[in-house]
C-alpha cells in the first residue's frame, strides 16, 4: 500500500517536473530574444547540437564504435538542403522532400562507411572515420570544379571554400518561418520560430533514440560495445547491427544538417572540420556515454559554454575587472574551454551524469 | 621518369618526418593504449621554441650550426618536460578510467597546448631563419638542399638509435616488458611509472626534432602546424600496425612517398586526401596495418 | 548404436601455428544426456568449444549437429541452430543489467527491428512483453530475480557463472556448452550448480560440459571423453573412463590429480 501511493507520488513528481520543464523550454526563447537573437541562434544550435550528440551517441555510446568523423553526415544533411533549396543551382525543393533525403542520403553514407570498416577495432576505426570525415570536407572544399582529378575542364557543384549562399528558410506549405509570426499582438522573430521546429524535433530525435535504445536492436547494440564475441555466440549478426548503428546514427546526423542549412542560410566546408566531430563526441563523454539524459546535459553545456565564456570573458568585463585587456577572448574562451574538458574527466571520468547503477 | 624520382626524393624527406612523429604516436599507444591527441602540439612546440631560441642566438651573434644545435636542444628538453607533465596530470590519472576518457582529455589537452602557444609565441607565422643552407643542389635530374639531406640522415639516424635503445638497453628491455604486459612488468619489479614517464619523454623529444625539421623545411611556424601534421603522423602510425616501431617508420614512408608521388597524378587540392584514402585501402585489406601483428581472438 | 545422436564431431583437427590444439577428435553426444568433456589444462577442450560455435575454423574433419552437417561459418549462425554456449573466462556484459542481459539471449528467436522499435507498433511490444517475461523466468530458473535490475558486473562470480547459463538458455538451444562452470565456485554453489545442469538436461536440453572438478563431472555426466595433448584418448561412461589407464596416466603424468579424489 505504502509502495503504490509512493509510485503514484513519483509520478505526479515527474509530471510536475515535465510540466515546468515544458513552461520553461517555451519561455526559454523570449528570453534569450530580450538579450538579444544572437542568444536565440544559440538556443538552436544547443538544439542541433542535441541531436548531434544524441545520434553519434547511438554509435559511440551505445554500440562502442568510436567515430571521429561524425560530422561529415551532418554535411550530408546540410549540403543536401543547400544544393537543392538554394540560388547556387536555382533549385527550390519543399522541406518534406529534402529533410527526409538529406537523412536518407546520410544514411546511405553512414553505410558506405560502415561497410569497409566492419573489421575493425577500436582506434583503427577511430582513425578510419576521422579520414572518412576529413575526405568529405576536403571534396566539399574541392568540388567547386569537380572534373576528372587530372582534367581541368571542371563544374561547380559545392562552390568550395566560399561555400554556398542564398538558401532557401524552412517553408511550411507557404508559410515562411523567415518572416517570422504576429500572433495576436506577440511578435515572434524567425529564429523564435526555428527554436519550435528544433525543440521539435529534438524531443522527437529523444523519443525515438530511448525507444531504440531499449529496444531489441538497442540491447544488440549495448552487447556488442560489451563483448563483441560473447554478442556472437548470442546469435548477435554483428554485422548487421553495427551498420544499423551506423546508419541510425549518420540519419540523425542528416537530419540535423538539413535544420541548419535552413535557419543559417549559408554553409561551407568550415563548419564541418574535425574539430566540430571532437566537439560532438566530447558532448557524448563528458555528458555520459549511452546514457540519454547525460548526452544530452553533455550536448547543452558544451554548447552553450563557450558562448557564455565568450560573453563573460569579452574585452569590456575585462576592462572593467582588471583595467586591462589581459588575453584576447577567443583565447580565454577555449582555455578555460579545455581545461574544463580535462578537469571534467579527471574527476567524473564516467561523465557527468553517467547511466545509474540500479536500473 | 625524372618527375617521378624528384618526388620518390622529396617523398622520402616529408616521410622520414611523419615517421618520427609516427613513432611517438605508437610508443605511447604500445604502451598505454592511449591515442595521445596532444602529440601533433608537442612537435608544434617543439618548432617555435627551437624557432625563437634560434632566432635569440642569432641575433646574439651566434654561428649558425650552434645556434641549431642549442635551439634543437631547448626544443628537446621543452618538449620533453611538457610530455612527461601532461602523462603525469592528464593521463595517469585515468589508467584504469573508461577508455574514452583519456583520450577526451588529451583532445583538451591538444586545444589547451595550442591557445598557451598563442599566449606565449603569438597567433602570427613566424618565419623559420635558414640555418643549414637550402640552395639547390643538383644531382643528375634531381634537386635537393642540404637542408633536406641533413633531415633525412638524421630522420634514419635517431630511428636506428630509438630501435638499439628499445632492443639492446635495460630501459629498452622495461619498456617492452611494460607495453607486453604491465601487471606482469610490475610484478618483475619494474617501475612502471618510470618507464612511462621514459616513453612520453623520448616520444616527445623525437616529436621535438621533427617540428624542427618541419620549421626549417617549410621556412616558418605557427601555432596550429602541428594539427594536420599530427593526423598524418598518426594515420601513418596506424596504417604501419599501431604500437609497432616498425610499422610507424614504414607507414611514415609509405604516407610521404604516396602523397608526393601521387601529386604527379592529381591535382594539388587533392593531396590531403590521399593519406586517407591510402589508409583506408591498407586497412581494409589489412585491418591490423601493414606491419602489426594480428592477435587473435580468444575466448 | 540405436541411440539418437544429436551431436557428433568426426575427426576434427585445429592447429594453431606448430600446436597441434585437436587432433583428429571424434565424439558423438546422445540427445538430452549429460556429456563431459574433460582432460588437463591445455588439452585441448575449449578450443574443440571455439571451433563447434564457430569461433575459429576446424582444419579439417566436420561436425553433424541434429541429422545436419553443422556449417559453422560464423558464429551467430550457430547459435541460431542451436548451440549456445558459456565461457570459461565469463563473458557478460558487464554494464548491462542482469536481465538485459538475457533478454539479450532472446535476439536469435525475436525479431523486431528499428522501425518497430521507434514507433512502438503493437507487435513490437507485444514481442518485447514476452522476451522480458521470459527473461524473468529464466531468471526464477538460475534463482536471481533479485538481482535482475543490477548491473551484472556487480554480480558475485558464482551469480555470474549462473547469469552466463540463463542468458544461453535464453537463446532456447538444443545444446549447451558450458566451459568450466564450477570454476571459482564454493561447495554450495557447485552442488547447486549440479541441480540445475540435470534439471537443464532433464528439461530436455543437451548438456556439453567442460569441468575440472572431478567430483562433479563423474556424478552428473552420463558420457566422457577424455583430451589430452589435443587427442582424445579415452571415452564412456565415468566407471569406465576412471578405470581407463590412459586416463590415470594422462592425468598423474601431469599437474592434476584430481581424478583421484
Ligand atoms: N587462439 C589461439 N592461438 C594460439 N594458440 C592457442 C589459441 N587458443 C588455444 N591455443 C593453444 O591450444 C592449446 C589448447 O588450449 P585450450 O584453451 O583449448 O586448452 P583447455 O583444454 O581449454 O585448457 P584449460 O583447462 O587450461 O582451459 C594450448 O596449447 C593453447 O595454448
Ligand atoms: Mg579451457
Amino acid at each position: 500500500m505504502a509502495g503504490m501511493t509512493g509510485m503514484l507520488q513519483t509520478r505526479r513528481n515527474q509530471m510536475i517536473a515535465l510540466a515546468v520543464l515544458g513552461v520553461l523550454l517555451f519561455i526559454l526563447p523570449f528570453a534569450a530574444g530580450a538579450l538579444g537573437q544572437a542568444w536565440v541562434r544559440i538556443l538552436n544550435m544547443t538544439l542541433l547540437y542535441v541531436m548531434l550528440a544524441l545520434g553519434l551517441n547511438v554509435v559511440v555510446g551505445v554500440a562502442g564504435l568510436l567515430d571521429l568523423g561524425y560530422v561529415a553526415f551532418y554535411a550530408v544533411g546540410a549540403y543536401t538542403w543547400s544544393l537543392l533549396a538554394s540560388a547556387h543551382f536555382d533549385l527550390h525543393y519543399p522541406f518534406w522532400i529534402l529533410l527526409p533525403l538529406g537523412a536518407f542520403l546520410a544514411a546511405l553514407a553512414g553505410l558506405l562507411l560502415g561497410t569497409p570498416v566492419l573489421k575493425l577495432r577500436g582506434d583503427y576505426l577511430a582513425i578510419v572515420t576521422l579520414g572518412f570525415g576529413e575526405i568529405v570536407r576536403i571534396l566539399m572544399n574541392n568540388f567547386d570544379k569537380v572534373g576528372l582529378p587530372w582534367s581541368d575542364e571542371s563544374y561547380n557543384v559545392t562552390n568550395g571554400p566560399r561555400g554556398i549562399t542564398g538558401i532557401d528558410g524552412l517553408n511550411f506549405f507557404g508559410f515562411k518561418i523567415s518572416k517570422g509570426l504576429d500572433l495576436f499582438g506577440l511578435q515572434i522573430t524567425s529564429l523564435q520560430l526555428y527554436y519550435f521546429v528544433f525543440l521539435a524535433f529534438a524531443i522527437l530525435s529523444i523519443i525515438g533514440v530511448s525507444r531504440l535504445q531499449h529496444s531489441r536492436i538497442g540491447r544488440a547494440w549495448q552487447a556488442l560495445r560489451e563483448d563483441e564475441i560473447a554478442a556472437k555466440a548470442m546469435g548477435i549478426n554483428t554485422r548487421n547491427v553495427k551498420l544499423a548503428a551506423f546508419a541510425f546514427g549518420a540519419l540523425t546526423g542528416g537530419l540535423a544538417g538539413g535544420l541548419f542549412a535552413s535557419m543559417q542560410g549559408f554553409v561551407s566546408p568550415e563548419s564541418f572540420g574535425l574539430l566540430e566531430s571532437i566537439m560532438i563526441l566530447a558532448m557524448v563523454v563528458l555528458g555520459g556515454m549511452g546514457h540519454i539524459p547525460g548526452v544530452i546535459l553533455g550536448a547543452v553545456l558544451l554548447s552553450a559554454m563557450p558562448e557564455v565564456i565568450r560573453y563573460a570573458a569579452d574585452e569590456n568585463m575585462q576592462q572593467k575587472i582588471f583595467g586591462l585587456v589581459l588575453i584576447a577572448p577567443e583565447v580565454l574562451r577555449n582555455l578555460i574551454f579545455s581545461l574544463a574538458m580535462i578537469l571534467i574527466m579527471l574527476f567524473k571520468p564516467a561523465g557527468l551524469w553517467p547511466s545509474p547503477e540500479k536500473k | 621518369m625524372d618527375v617521378l624520382l624528384q618526388q620518390i626524393v622529396n617523398g622520402l624527406v616529408v616521410g622520414s618526418v611523419y615517421a618520427l612523429v609516427a613513432l611517438g604516436y605508437t610508443m605511447v599507444y604500445g604502451i598505454l593504449q592511449l591515442i595521445n591527441f596532444a602529440h601533433g602540439e608537442i612537435v608544434m612546440i617543439g618548432g617555435l621554441t627551437s624557432l625563437f631560441a634560434a632566432k635569440g642566438l642569432l641575433a646574439m651573434g651566434a654561428p649558425p650550426l650552434l645556434a641549431l644545435l642549442v635551439a634543437i636542444l631547448a626544443a628537446m628538453i621543452a618538449c620533453a618536460v611538457i610530455g612527461v607533465l601532461i602523462e603525469r596530470i592528464a593521463y595517469r590519472p585515468l589508467r584504469n578510467a573508461p577508455r574514452l576518457a583519456p583520450l577526451i582529455t588529451a583532445i583538451g589537452v591538444s586545444i589547451l597546448l595550442q591557445q598557451l602557444a598563442i599566449l606565449v609565441f603569438g597567433r602570427n607565422y613566424f618565419s623559420f631563419p635558414e640555418l643549414i643552407s637550402k640552395a639547390p643542389i643538383v644531382f643528375g635530374h634531381i634537386t635537393v638542399t642540404l637542408n633536406e639531406i641533413v633531415i633525412l640522415l638524421t630522420s634514419f639516424g635517431l630511428m636506428a638509435a630509438l630501435l638499439w635503445l628499445v632492443h639492446n638497453t635495460k630501459v629498452g628491455t622495461a619498456m617492452r616488458a611494460t607495453a607486453e604486459n604491465q601487471k606482469v612488468a610490475g610484478l618483475m619489479g619494474i617501475d612502471i611509472n618510470k618507464i612511462i614517464a621514459i616513453t612520453f619523454a623520448i616520444g616527445s623529444g623525437l616529436g621535438a626534432i621533427a617540428g624542427v625539421m618541419v620549421a626549417s623545411n617549410y621556412g616558418q611556424a605557427h601555432y596550429y602546424m602541428g594539427f594536420m601534421l599530427g593526423l598524418k603522423a598518426f594515420t601513418a602510425a596506424v596504417m604501419g600496425g599501431i604500437g609497432n616501431l616498425w610499422g610507424a617508420m614504414v607507414g611514415g614512408l609509405i604516407l610521404g612517398l604516396v602523397e608526393n608521388v601521387g601529386l604527379i597524378f592529381v591535382r594539388g587540392d587533392y593531396k590531403d586526401i590521399f593519406a586517407f584514402v591510402v589508409l583506408v585501402l591498407v586497412l581494409i585489406f589489412r585491418p591490423q596495418g601493414l606491419i602489426g601483428e594480428r592477435v587473435a581472438e580468444r575466448a | 548404436m540405436m541411440t539418437d545422436m544429436l551431436f557428433t564431431a568426426e575427426n576434427v583437427t585445429k592447429r594453431f601455428g606448430g600446436v597441434t590444439a585437436l587432433d583428429n577428435v571424434s565424439m558423438e553426444i546422445p540427445r538430452a544426456s549429460i556429456f563431459g568433456l574433460i582432460g588437463p589444462n591445455g588439452a585441448g577442450k575449449t578450443t574443440f568449444f571455439n571451433t563447434l560455435t564457430g569461433l575459429y575454423q576446424v582444419d579439417e574433419g566436420k561436425f553433424t549437429f541434429d541429422g545436419k552437417p553443422l556449417n559453422v561459418k560464423a558464429p551467430h549462425e550457430v547459435a541460431e541452430v542451436g548451440i549456445a554456449r558459456t565461457f570459461q573466462n565469463i563473458r557478460l556484459f558487464g554494464e548491462m543489467s542482469v536481465l538485459e542481459n538475457v533478454m539479450v539471449g532472446r535476439h536469435v528467436r525475436t525479431k523486431a527491428g528499428a522501425f518497430g522499435a521507434i514507433f512502438q507498433t503493437p507487435s513490437t511490444r507485444r514481442e518485447e512483453a514476452a522476451i522480458t517475461q521470459r527473461a524473468h523466468e529464466l531468471l526464477d530458473y538460475i534463482g536471481l530475480s533479485k538481482r535482475a535490475g543490477d548491473k551484472s558486473r556487480t554480480l558475485a562470480y558464482g551469480e555470474q557463472r549462473r547469469l552466463e547459463i540463463a542468458r544461453a538458455l535464453a537463446t532456447d538451444p538444443k545444446m549447451i556448452a558450458l566451459d568450466e562452470p564450477a570454476a571459482g565456485m564454493n561447495a554450495t554453489e557447485t552442488i547447486a550448480l549440479r541441480e540445475l545442469i540435470e534439471r537443464i538436461a532433464r528439461d530436455g536440453t543437451t548438456v556439453m560440459l567442460i569441468e575440472h572438478d572431478m567430483r562433479l563431472v563423474m556424478k552428473v555426466c552420463h558420457h566422457l571423453a577424455v583430451l589430452d595433448y589435443g587427442r582424445k584418448i579415452a571415452g564412456g561412461t565415468p566407471s569406465e573412463v576412471q578405470r581407463d589407464p590412459a586416463v590415470i596416466k594422462a592425468y598423474l603424468g601431469g599437474a592434476h590429480t584430481e581424478v583421484t579424489k
